[in-house]
């Protein structure tokens, strides 16, 4: 009977437990909790942080679905991974011995540096359960926030912060939001109805130093030199993979922990998936980092069936990213540029409210009525590079599938680029004809 | 068949529509935060259709639409037929269809 071993407790570790139980009912799965808080969903707490959900629905897994899997889930962190052994120290300082091992430990928010005062009591990330509840409880007494960050991660701070009636300063470096995604229109899209809610957006303004009184933040000073009064200060600028274990165990890492598209590591029994793991392709080389749920989650699956001994390779996707900016869901396909409006490489179009795109035979949508609605198809010679779409949803899946299934655009190529074109309409139509005369099996 | 938005057609319409519809997840949009099971009326446990790329088959669901409406990421939409096999797209990729 095999023992595997996985260490960390997060939808790329529970994925490869569904995926080795699918294919071993006999072998032993122990799954090593990092955080005490065990299996729950992390893209969920944006919305345990604004009200909408309790804490309690952040957990996918009942204990029967645990149990169903047959797994022995221990609240034991890993402290030291010997390959050559095959064993693990655990935190108690216990050990435990493996045939196969998966490292499954996610990311980390990144901690700024330099910064004075980031260790006061009031300065908050939004990185796992604890850092949520920390918010909600401070917001009771603490009614005027300072947020830094550029990304969604950040807006989910300020949007949580804003709905719990804190005062929200958002510090924006640059002239707009996540321009480096976004283009203009989109950026000041969402900063307006930010704006709307009665967020407070500086621009160009980073922060020097976070001000304090008796161990509490007390304030912030720009860089600039300004201060600002304040209980709270948000920080999300970025993630950085949990590389110790491995590092420390002598496995190959960069940013993350280099796996072959097998999830294996640099030691042949050992696997990584998820957030951790950056793939090294023959052809193509290292990748970029992807921290996504979904990524996560095939990564898993992946590695555990590698891990029972059916050989599956990772075919990495078109990058495809959802998200809620500013109450408008966001999908982001492809390739969608720098967020510039002069990238050389790429021909953009974007269209806002004033079509009837959204509507499309066949399907019924019921997401009720966004306010705004906006879509940017990025065209290159024969097929859609990538696409964005805020608001309804409608057209999302549609251009998912153009888009990740290379789908030839030649017929409507002109008719997307003329100018005032109504591109909804033209990808509804080209869509209805292209579904009709390939078959279901054919389609993502 | 003309389609649009559910709530805007009539009450005819909207009863045929139900009556022929369910609730199909699209699993790749999904991070699991439970907003759809926690809106659901009559107790479905919706996420768990959308983890494992089910549509909604239960009997009891009264295709309401409110975890459609409340997901915050599109994950879920009501459809007549399974045009948009959402299941299709497994955890395997592109290689498994």
């Amino acid at each position: 009977m095999k023992r595997y071993v996985i260490i960390g407790a997060g939808a790329a570790g529970v994925a490869a437990a569904e995926a080795i139980r699918s294919q071993d009912s006999a072998g032993e799965i122990v799954m090593l909790a990092g955080e005490p808080d065990g299996f729950y969903s992390r893209p969920g707490l944006a919305y345990y942080l604004n009200g909408e959900i309790p804490e309690k629905q952040l957990r996918p897994f009942r204990n029967e679905d645990f149990k169903r899997l047959n797994l022995i889930l221990r609240h034991d962190p890993a402290a030291a991974l010997s390959p050559e052994e095959h064993s693990i120290r655990l935190a108690s300082g216990k050990s435990i011995t493996y045939d196969k091992a998966l490292i499954a430990t996610g990311a980390s928010a990144v901690t700024p540096r330099g910064v004075t005062g980031a260790d006061l009591d009031g300065v908050v990330k939004l990185d796992n359960l604890g850092d949520a509840r920390r918010i909600i409880k401070l917001v009771r007494w603490r009614k005027r926030a300072v947020v830094i960050g550029g990304g969604i991660t950040a807006l989910e701070i300020v949007e949580g912060l804003q709905a719990r009636g804190v005062k929200v300063h958002y510090f924006l470096r640059g002239d707009r939001y996540w321009g480096s995604v976004l283009d203009e229109t989109e950026s000041r899209i969402v900063e307006r109805r930010l704006e709307e809610e009665g967020v407070t957006i500086h621009y160009h303004t980073e922060l020097a130093e976070i001000l304090g009184k008796r161990g509490k933040v007390a304030g912030v000073r720009t860089k600039a030199g300004e201060t600002f009064k304040c209980g709270i200060v948000g920080i999300a600028i970025g993630v950085r993979p949990n590389i110790q274990l491995a590092v420390e165990a002598g496995l190959e890492t960069d940013r993350g922990i280099l796996v072959n598209p097998y999830l294996q590591t640099s030691h042949p029994d050992v696997y990584a998936a998820g957030d951790v793991t950056q793939v090294v392709y023959p052809d193509r080389g290292k990748q970029r980092l992807n921290v996504l749920w979904w990524v996560a989650r095939r990564e898993g699956h992946i590695a555990g069936l590698n891990m029972t001994g059916k050989e599956r390779y990772y075919h990495p996707d078109v990058p495809f990213n959802v998200t809620r900016l500013a109450g408008l869901t966001t999908t982001i396909i492809g390739s969608v540029g720098r967020g510039s409006d002069h990238d050389d490489d790429l021909l953009g179009i974007a269209r806002g409210d004033s079509e009837t795109w959204r509507e499309l035979p066949d399907a019924i949508v019921a997401q009720r009525g966004f306010d705004v609605n906006h879509m940017r198809l990025m065209v290159g010679e024969k097929h859609l590079l990538g696409a964005l779409i805020m608001g309804d949803q409608t057209l999302s899946q549609p251009l998912h599938h153009l888009v990740t299934n290379r789908v030839d655009i030649t017929p409507i190529r002109e008719k997307l680029l003329m100018p005032q074109a109504p591109i909804g309409e033209i990808l509804v139509e080209y869509w209805t004809e292209w579904r009709q005369t390939h078959a279901p099996s054919q389609q993502p | 068949m003309s389609a649009g938005h559910i709530f805007n057609q009539s009450e005819v319409t909207r009863q045929k529509v139900l009556a022929q519809g369910y609730v199909v997840p699209e699993s790749s949009r999904c991070v699991q935060c439970g907003i759809c099971s926690f809106s659901c009326p009559i107790g479905i446990d919706v996420r768990r259709h959308a983890w494992i790329g089910q549509p909604v088959k239960d009997s009891h669901c009264i295709t309401c639409g409110e975890c459609v409406a409340r997901c915050p990421r599109g994950v879920l939409r009501f459809e007549r037929t399974n045009i948009f096999d959402s299941a299709k797209l497994t955890l395997l990729g592109k290689e498994a269809v």
